[in-house]
């Protein structure tokens, strides 16, 4: 399998804050890698740093076997890298629709048209297929504030997924998301995911999910990656249960702190 | 090329009012032009609104196309007036190109008050050009229109019919420009712009458009008053003159490209009778209003800058 | 030599009035996130309180300097304190929350409604009581004349600056508003009376603009549009200062003051130029002003 992303020392510091220490990971084309660790672990700088939202303190980064480091999220699109967020990042004021048609403009190199509409016939047929794929296509003409938590994910995760990217990093897909609702949503994405043939990276809090869907894991702790591998070596592992499975490992999330 | 139901209205109401002003007097002609030439500038301040950042400072457009007007006419011997208009734009493109690499960086109120402060930097220069009439200002040259000079008591209806065509032309652009893939982009910035960056839109270059254009939009506006109005000040640039058109651009809300026509003709209408009803009470009473339409009004425009509530688009 | 001393006392001089016009803008927006149009409506609001109460202590005969200052003193603390108070409890108070852009729009309403209640109480013609500033004469630095009312102006300025300075990070009230300053929401959360501060905090701010105007009516003719005039200039010292910091308040009126100055005696034509010149050149370099901080977004 060929290598589409590396890391070489990544670290991140904000002031005394290690948020990323030394991260280095490589992640083959294809590959499905579950992203663990405690809130405030760093699996979210992680995924800024890697799609140029954050610049890195130290380290290197390489996508595709040539160095990315410096460039912006709208660079590293281009290149077939995109993401979704924990707290989707969204246009709350405008129709579902719009979100998606405005991503497809972009993602023709098309956003500097004057004249002619965004709303295409081709735009809103693929539009509507991925919506209907995501199951989210009733609320088509809503405005994204009448979507409830789940919704908004999956739409969130559609918008990234029209840039056609080549990896895909998912920041807790499931978050905010209730207990039953979070394996519906799950196997939406992850089939919308193999037909596409992406690489994804996904962070997840809750182990049974993680299992269920990834081969391997990334497990963070202060920062760190304290283990990486297989599901089962990295779940058995003492350190890996004792800061970030251990009894304690759902901790009450944070919601609005975009 | 078909032509949708707004179109369709737009260019209805542009003729019914090309043929009632026929029969109109000549104040009200006046005061139509007038009007429509304000809604232009507010037009501006809408295409920033829509991409959520307020300009107190679009006079800085408004004056340019005027003076461009005046001194046009008179250093450089242009009486055509659809030659004085396009060398304000021009002008303006120019002014607002450089500006708008500053501009582009910054968000709301570093915005607002940057660009008041550039269009103060043109009030300041003007009031101390005294070949310029300082702070009174010249008198427009008279012009003419392809060819056609307009006789005594023609020129109001003439500037009318101009003002008319090119506010349509404006409005017709516009309308297909705010669904257009960077009319929703700039919607787009102003809800998440984090978002549009990873779908790979440069912010800056989506804003730079769009400044540089609403800036072109002023100075039509802004040149058209000055035809009609027949004389140019340094007022046209200061601060007070924009919060105007702020106010206007409130009033009307950003829904729709006729609301600034609306709007401004609401308001140039109440301001000819408050001026000289309650001269010290006109002020107070756009204050007021603006008040009003902010707590309960907040759909048309605050729809806008909660980004919480739905609204109808 | 002579024009760089003028240019330094008149800068300086200019600078410290600067400071007494901006100092309650950067207090009002550093602690309430809300940049007050209205500022400039305090200002004329002081400097119209004032003309006229000495206008009525010289008619009856005063001269007395002390007592002018105090009639200075009262009466802007009393109008600056009051109109505080009735527009951040009659309306900021209903708005917060809001956008910062929403209430800048918002005091812009107020400062469009104070204009004209200044002209319908005060009307239009102008009010003038130079008569403090003429007792207090002038003297000769070479053939500079300095007014040594200018000085006092200068040492009010100081005195207001360190006075600010020693309340933000000197009294246990700084220490809870620079908590509202750090984290409103956790500071509220913690039992800090966060509407009081804001009460507090603005009638203070007003209080600052309205004794800015108050010790300048005296050198001015007070009239319709000194305050719309003011607050560009006060925007243009904190916006190069930084908005919110009292240091940049400080460090821009001393910039901006200096660089009018020069123009004055070098280039009067481009005096207003100057100003907003500074303001962009540092804004180019420096995008939140010198004292500024950018807030980054966390996604
Ligand atoms: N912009 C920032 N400024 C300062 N500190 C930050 C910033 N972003 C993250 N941090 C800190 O870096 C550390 C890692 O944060 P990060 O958001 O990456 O954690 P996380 O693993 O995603 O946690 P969670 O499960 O809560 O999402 C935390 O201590 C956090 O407070
Ligand atoms: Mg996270």
């Amino acid at each position: 399998m060929t290598e589409i992303l590396r890391t070489e020392g990544l670290s991140r510091y904000f002031g005394a804050v290690t948020a990323a220490e030394d991260i280095n990971v490589t992640i083959s084309e294809g590959e499905i890698v579950g992203v663990i660790g405690a809130n405030g672990a760093g699996k979210t700088t992680f995924i800024n740093m890697v799609t140029g939202y954050l610049p890195p303190s130290q380290g290197t980064i390489a996508f595709d076997g040539s160095p990315i480091k410096g460039m912006g999220p709208r660079k590293l699109m281009r290149k077939g890298l995109a993401r979704s967020f924990q707290i989707p990042q969204l246009f709350l004021e405008l129709p579902v629709i719009d979100n998606l048609a405005i991503a497809l403009s972009a993602a023709e190199h098309r956003q500097f048209q004057m004249i002619r509409p965004v709303r295409t016939p081709e735009r809103i047929k693929a539009a509507d297929e991925i919506l209907e794929q995501m199951n989210i296509n009733h609320y088509r003409d809503e405005m994204v504030t009448a979507m409830p938590q789940g919704a908004r994910k999956l739409l969130d995760i559609a918008i990234a997924m029209l840039g056609n990217p080549r990896m895909l990093l998912l920041d807790e897909p499931t978050s905010g998301v209730s207990m039953e609702e979070k394996y519906t949503l799950m196997d939406t994405v992850m089939e919308a995911v193999r037909q596409r043939g992406l690489t994804v990276l996904f962070v997840e809090h809750d182990m049974e999910i993680v299992q269920r869907y990834v081969s391997r894991i990334l497990a963070f702790a202060s920062g760190e990656v304290i283990k990486d591998g297989p599901v089962d070596e990295v779940l058995a592992d003492a350190k890996v249960q004792e800061l970030v499975t251990g009894k304690h490992h759902r901790t009450p999330e944070k919601e609005g702190d975009a | 090329m078909k032509l949708e139901r707004t179109e369709l209205s737009l260019i209805g109401v542009a003729i019914a009012i090309a043929i009632l002003a026929q029969f109109s007097p000549n104040w009200l002609v006046f005061t139509l032009t007038l009007a429509i030439s304000t809604a232009l500038v507010v037009m501006g301040v809408v295409m920033l609104m829509r991409a959520g950042l307020v300009s107190f400072g679009q006079g800085l457009f408004y004056c340019l196309g005027g003076y461009a007007v005046g001194l046009g006419g008179r250093f450089l011997g242009i009486t055509d007036a659809l030659v004085l208009v396009g060398l304000g734009v021009v002008v303006t493109t120019v002014v607002a190109m450089i500006l708008g690499l500053l501009m582009t960086r910054y968000r709301e109120i570093f915005f607002a008050m940057l660009s008041l402060a550039f269009s103060m930097i043109l009030y300041g220069i003007l009031v101390k050009s005294h070949g310029l009439g300082s702070t009174d200002g010249f008198g427009v040259v008279d012009w003419t229109l392809l060819g056609f000079t307009p006789g005594d008591g023609q020129a109001t209806t003439t500037a009318l019919m101009l003002a008319l065509v090119l506010a349509l032309a404006i409005a017709l652009f516009l309308n297909r420009y705010f669904k257009s893939s960077i009319g929703l982009a700039c919607e787009a910035i102003r809800e998440n712009e984090v978002r549009v960056e990873y779908m790979g839109i440069s912010h800056r270059k989506v804003l730079y458009i769009n400044y540089v254009l609403a800036a072109a939009v002023g100075s039509v506006g802004g040149s058209m008053t000055a035809l009609a109005a027949g004389h140019v000040d340094p007022t046209m640039a200061y601060w007070t003159i924009s919060g105007e058109f702020v106010f206007i651009a409130i009033l009307g809300g950003t829904g729709h490209v006729a609301a600034p026509f609306i709007a401004a003709l609401i308001f140039t209408l109440v301001r000819t009778y408050a001026v000289e009803l309650a001269p010290n009470a006109w002020q107070m009473i756009l204050g007021i209003v603006l008040l009003l339409i902010i707590l309960f009004l907040p759909k048309g425009i605050w729809s806008l800058f909660t980004r919480k509530k739905g609204a109808a688009s | 030599m002579l024009t760089v001393w003028a240019i330094l006392i008149d800068g300086f001089i200019y600078a410290s009035w600067l400071f007494l016009v901006a100092a309650g803008l950067t207090v009002i927006y550093g602690v309430m996130r809300i940049l007050n149009m209205a500022h400039g409506s305090l200002y004329a609001l002081g400097a119209y309180a004032a003309a006229s109460a000495l206008g009525w202590y010289y008619a009856q005969g005063g001269d007395q300097l002390w007592i002018a200052f105090a009639i200075i003193a009262v009466s802007a603390i009393l109008i600056g304190a009051i109109s505080g108070l009735i527009i951040e409890r009659g309306l900021l108070r209903l708005m917060y929350g809001r956008d910062e852009i929403l209430m800048l729009i918002i005091t812009f309403a107020v400062l469009l409604i104070l204009e004209d209640v200044m002209k319908l109480v005060w009307g239009t013609t102008p009010y003038f009581a130079w008569q403090p500033y003429a007792a207090m004469g002038r003297f000769n630095i070479d053939v500079l004349t300095v007014s040594q009312y200018d000085l006092l102006v200068m040492a009010l300025s100081v005195v207001i600056g360190l006075g600010l300075w020693f309340w933000l990070e000197r009294t246990n009230m700084g220490k809870i508003l620079r908590s509202i300053i750090h984290d409103r929401e956790v500071s509220e959360a913690m039992g800090v009376n966060v509407r009081r501060m804001f009460t507090i905090t603005f009638m203070i701010g007003a209080t600052l603009g309205a004794i800015a105007g108050g010790v300048t009516a005296p050198i001015i003719s007070v009239v319709p549009g000194i305050g719309v005039e003011v607050i560009v200039l006060a925007f243009a010292v904190v916006v190069t200062g930084g908005l919110g910091s009292i240091t940049g308040a400080a460090v821009g009126a001393v910039i901006v003051g200096l660089a009018r100055a020069t123009s004055i005696h070098t280039m009067p034509e481009l005096e207003l130029f100057i100003i907003y010149a500074v303001m962009a050149t540092v804004l180019v370099f420096r995008p939140h002003g010198l004292f500024g901080l950018a807030a980054a977004r966390k996604i």
